[in-house]
C-alpha cells in the first residue's frame, strides 16, 4: 500500500529525515516511536504534503502512485488521512459544512454523485455514535474553543467520515486524559479492517496499551534505527530512549 | 473642467432660482468655505491616502434642473432594486436629485414624512431644517463637503414620527445616468427620527452606462431620545463610478444606532461615517466590510465623538484586498471632557491576497476625559497557512479552501446585516466576488 524508499527531507535548509525506508501493507498497523526532534512529525507532514518540507532524495509510492507529486487535497482523495497533532481552529466555518465539503470533494474525485442532505446526516449520525462524538461539537466552528480531547476526537470523527485507506495518527495521544485516550483508541480500533492501514506516530507507549500494532519502529535522528514487534514499545517504556541513542551513537564512533 | 470659476457661476444660477430659505443662507456660507479650503489634496491629513483632484478634471454633465430628457424610467432601474423592495419605502435619486415620480412611499403619512428638502425648509419643518441641516459641516471642514452643502438642491427631508416602529424599511437609491456623458451628482438628505421611533434604512448606488460618474453625497441623520436606527450602505458599483459618501449621525437623545458599510466594487470610494454621541447613555455599533480587487480604492473614515457621558461604541471593520486594490481605514474616537465612563472599542482586520494590494490603517484616539475605557487594534496579514493546509489535507482544493476561509473572515460583518433578505443578497454578492477568479 505505502512504500517509502530512502526518504531525505529538509525544512528551511535543515536536514531532518536522513534516509527512511518503510513498507506498509493493507490490514497492518504500524507505530513509529522516537524521542523529540527525531523527525516523527516531519515524516507525517511529508506524507500529507505540507509545502514547507522539501524532499531532497528518495520516493514514496501510495497505492501504486507517486505520492510526492500529488497535491495535499489529491492525497486525501486517494485515501490518505492525517490526524493532526495540533488540529487547527477555524472560526466562522462550521464543522458540519466542512466535513460535508470534504466528503463530497472525495466523491467528486471518484466520479460519484455528492451525498444529499438526508444521506449525509444519516452517515454522520452513524459515525458520531461509532466514535462517541456529540452533536454539539459539530454545530460549532471547526475546533473553535474545543478542549484538547475534543479536538482529537474530532480528528477521529473526520477519519470515520472519510474512511481513508491509510490513516496517519500524529501524536494523537498527546494532551489526552485516560478517558479521552480510551475513547479515541476505541474509535480507531472500530475503524480498523483488513483493507486499510494505520500508522501511529507517538512519543509514548501509552496509546499502544489500547491499540495493537503489528510493527513498531524506532526513529532517531532522521532514520529508523530499530524495527520490531509490540515488545519493542514495552522495552522503550521500561528503558527510555537512551539505550537506543547510546547504541546508535556508539555505532557511529 | 470643474474649477472655482465654474462653480461660482453655477452657484449664482442656482441661488437666483431658489426663494430665500434656511437653505440659501447655508449654501452661501458653504460656498465661502469651499472658496477658502478648495478641494482636498494629499497635503491634508484626512486625505493623505486618497486623491480625488483628478476626478474634477473631467467634463461632467452638470445640470441642476430636473430635465425630462434624462428619461430614467422605472423599468430602467428595476433590475437594480434591493430585495424586499415591494415592501419598502423607496426613495429614488437620479443624478443627485430626489425624483418623487420614481419613488414609492408605502408607510402612511402619519408615520413617515418624505418631502423635497426645499419644501420642508419653507414649510412646517423649517425649524428642524434650520437646526439640523448642515450640522456635519462643523465636523467635516474640507472643500468637498462644503461643495455639497453649497449646492443643496432637490434633496430630501425624511421624518419618522414619534413612537413609530416603521414596518416598511427605507431604501435609498442613487442612480447616476452616465449613459451619454460623465455625470457629477451631489445628493443630500436629512433624516429626522423622532422620539421612540424605530427604522431600518438601506442606501445603495448604481451607475447606468459606461461613462464616469462621481457622486458626492451627504446624509445627515438626527436620532432623538429612545429611538433606534439600523443603517446599511451597500456599494457595489462599476469601476467607472467614484464617490465621496458621507453619513453624519447625531444622537441628540439617548438612542441606539447600528450601521454597516459593505463595499465590493467601484473606482475611488471615500466613506465618511460619523456618529456624534450627544446624549448620555447612547450606543453605537459601526461595522464595515470591503472586498476589493482590480484598481479599486476604498477609504473608510470613521468618527465616533463622545460628547456626553456613559456612551458605548463598538466598531469593527474588515477588509480583503486583492490585485492592485488599495484601502484606507482611519478610525477616530474622540472623548470630550464631559464624556466620563465612555466605552469605545475599535478593531480593523485586513487580509492582503496580493503583493500589490495596499492597506493604510490608522486608529486615532483623542481622549480628554480620565475615566474611560477605550481600545483599538488593527491587523494586516495573509490567509492562515495552517488553516489552509488543514482544509486541503481533508480533500478541499486550494481555491475552495481559500474561499471558505475568506467567507469565514467576512461572516462576523455579514451577520450584522440583520434583515434576512438583505443579508442573503449581500452573501450572494460576496460569494460571487470570492469565486470570480474561477471564471
Amino acid at each position: 500500500m505505502l512504500s517509502i524508499k530512502n526518504i531525505h527531507a529538509s525544512v528551511e535548509g535543515k536536514q531532518i529525515l536522513k534516509g527512511i525506508d518503510l513498507a506498509i501493507q493493507p490490514g497492518e498497523m504500524h507505530a513509529i516511536m522516537g524521542p523529540n526532534g527525531s523527525g516523527k512529525s516531519t515524516l507525517a507532514s511529508v506524507l500529507a504534503g505540507r509545502e514547507e518540507y522539501e524532499v531532497t532524495e528518495g520516493s514514496v509510492t501510495f497505492l501504486g502512485k507517486n505520492l510526492l507529486e500529488m497535491l495535499p487535497e489529491d492525497r486525501a482523495h486517494e485515501g490518505l488521512f492525517l490526524a493532526f497533532q495540533y488540529p487547527v481552529e477555524i472560526p466562522g466555518v462550521s464543522t458540519t459544512n466542512f466535513i460535508k465539503a470534504a466528503v463530497n470533494e472525495k466523491r467528486k474525485y471518484r466520479g460519484e454523485e455528492p451525498l444529499d442532505a438526508v444521506n449525509f446526516m444519516k452517515l454522520m449520525k452513524e459515525r458520531m455514535a461509532m466514535v462517541q462524538v456529540d452533536q454539539s461539537l459539530l454545530s460549532r466552528s471547526i475546533n473553535e474553543g474545543f478542549s484538547g480531547g475534543e479536538k482529537k476526537r474530532n480528528e477521529i470523527f473526520q477519519m470515520a467520515m472519510l474512511e481513508p485507506k491509510l490513516a496517519i495518527l500524529d501524536e494523537t495521544d498527546s494532551g489526552l486524559d485516560v478517558d479521552a485516550l480510551r475513547i479515541v483508541a476505541d474509535g480507531v480500533n472500530k475503524l480498523r479492517n483488513e483493507n486499510n492501514a494505520i500508522l501511529i506516530i507517538t512519543h509514548y507507549q501509552r496509546l499502544l496499551n489500547y491499540l495493537q500494532p503489528d510493527f513498531v519502529h524506532i526513529l532517531y535522528d532522521g532514520r529508523i534505527v530499530r524495527s520490531g514487534t509490540k515488545d519493542l514499545a514495552l522495552e522503550i517504556e521500561q528503558n527510555g530512549y537512551d539505550f537506543i541513542k547510546d547504541g546508535v551513537n556508539a555505532a557511529a564512533l | 473642467m470643474m474649477d472655482l470659476t465654474y462653480f461660482k457661476h453655477r452657484f449664482d444660477e442656482l441661488q437666483a432660482e431658489t426663494p430665500e430659505s434656511p437653505i440659501t443662507g447655508l449654501r452661501r456660507e458653504s460656498l465661502l468655505a469651499f472658496d477658502r479650503s478648495g478641494l482636498p489634496t494629499k497635503r491634508s491629513e484626512d486625505w493623505k491616502y486618497t486623491s480625488i483632484g483628478e476626478l474634477f478634471e473631467k467634463e461632467y454633465d452638470l445640470k441642476t434642473d430636473d430635465s425630462p430628457d434624462r428619461a430614467v424610467t422605472s423599468a430602467a432601474i428595476d433590475s437594480m432594486r434591493l430585495p424586499g423592495y415591494l415592501e419598502a419605502n423607496e426613495i429614488v435619486f437620479v443624478n443627485g436629485h430626489y425624483i418623487p415620480s420614481l419613488s414609492t412611499i408605502r408607510s402612511p403619512s402619519g408615520q413617515l414624512t418624505v418631502l423635497p428638502l426645499e419644501d420642508a425648509a419653507t414649510g412646517t419643518y423649517r425649524e428642524v431644517i434650520q437646526e439640523h441641516l448642515g450640522c456635519s459641516s462643523a465636523y467635516i471642514k474640507d472643500g468637498i463637503h462644503a461643495l455639497n452643502t453649497a449646492f443643496i438642491h432637490a434633496g430630501v427631508f425624511i421624518r419618522i414620527a414619534k413612537g413609530i416602529q416603521l414596518s416598511h424599511p427605507l431604501y435609498f437609491y442613487h442612480f447616476s445616468d452616465a449613459r451619454q456623458h460623465p455625470v457629477f451628482s451631489q445628493p443630500r438628505s436629512l433624516l429626522y427620527i423622532e422620539q421612540g421611533a424605530n427604522a431600518r434604512l438601506a442606501e445603495t448606488f448604481n451607475t447606468l452606462g459606461t461613462s464616469d460618474s462621481f457622486t458626492n453625497g451627504v446624509v445627515e441623520v438626527v436620532i432623538n431620545d429612545n429611538a433606534m436606527v439600523e443603517y446599511y450602505k451597500i456599494q457595489n458599483e462599476t469601476v467607472n463610478a467614484n464617490q465621496v459618501s458621507t453619513t453624519h449621525i447625531r444622537q441628540t437623545g439617548r438612542s441606539y444606532v447600528h450601521a454597516v458599510t459593505i463595499t465590493l466594487n467601484g473606482g475611488i470610494v471615500r466613506n465618511n461615517m460619523n456618529v456624534v454621541m450627544d446624549a448620555a447613555g447612547s450606543e453605537a455599533h459601526l461595522y464595515g466590510l470591503y472586498i476589493l480587487h482590480g484598481q479599486t480604492h476604498v477609504d473608510n473614515h470613521t468618527l465616533v465623538d463622545n460628547v456626553q457621558p456613559n456612551c458605548t461604541s463598538n466598531e469593527l471593520y474588515k477588509g480583503i484586498l486583492n490585485d492592485h486594490s488599495t484601502g484606507v481605514f482611519n478610525g477616530k474616537i474622540r472623548v470630550q471632557p464631559l464624556a466620563q465612563k465612555t466605552n469605545a472599542y475599535q478593531t480593523n482586520n485586513n487580509i492582503l491576497l496580493s503583493d500589490d494590494a495596499v492597506i493604510n490603517t490608522k486608529p486615532q484616539l483623542e481622549i480628554f476625559a480620565d475615566d474611560v475605557k477605550c481600545s483599538h487594534g488593527c491587523t494586516v496579514g495573509q490567509l492562515d497557512e495552517n488553516a489552509l493546509f488543514y482544509l486541503r489535507a481533508r480533500g478541499i482544493p486550494k481555491s475552495e479552501a481559500q474561499e471558505l476561509l475568506l467567507q469565514a473572515f467576512s461572516t462576523d460583518i455579514l451577520d450584522q446585516v440583520k434583515p434576512e433578505l438583505l443579508r442573503t443578497y449581500i452573501q450572494q454578492l460576496i460569494t460571487e466576488r470570492l469565486t470570480d477568479h474561477r471564471k
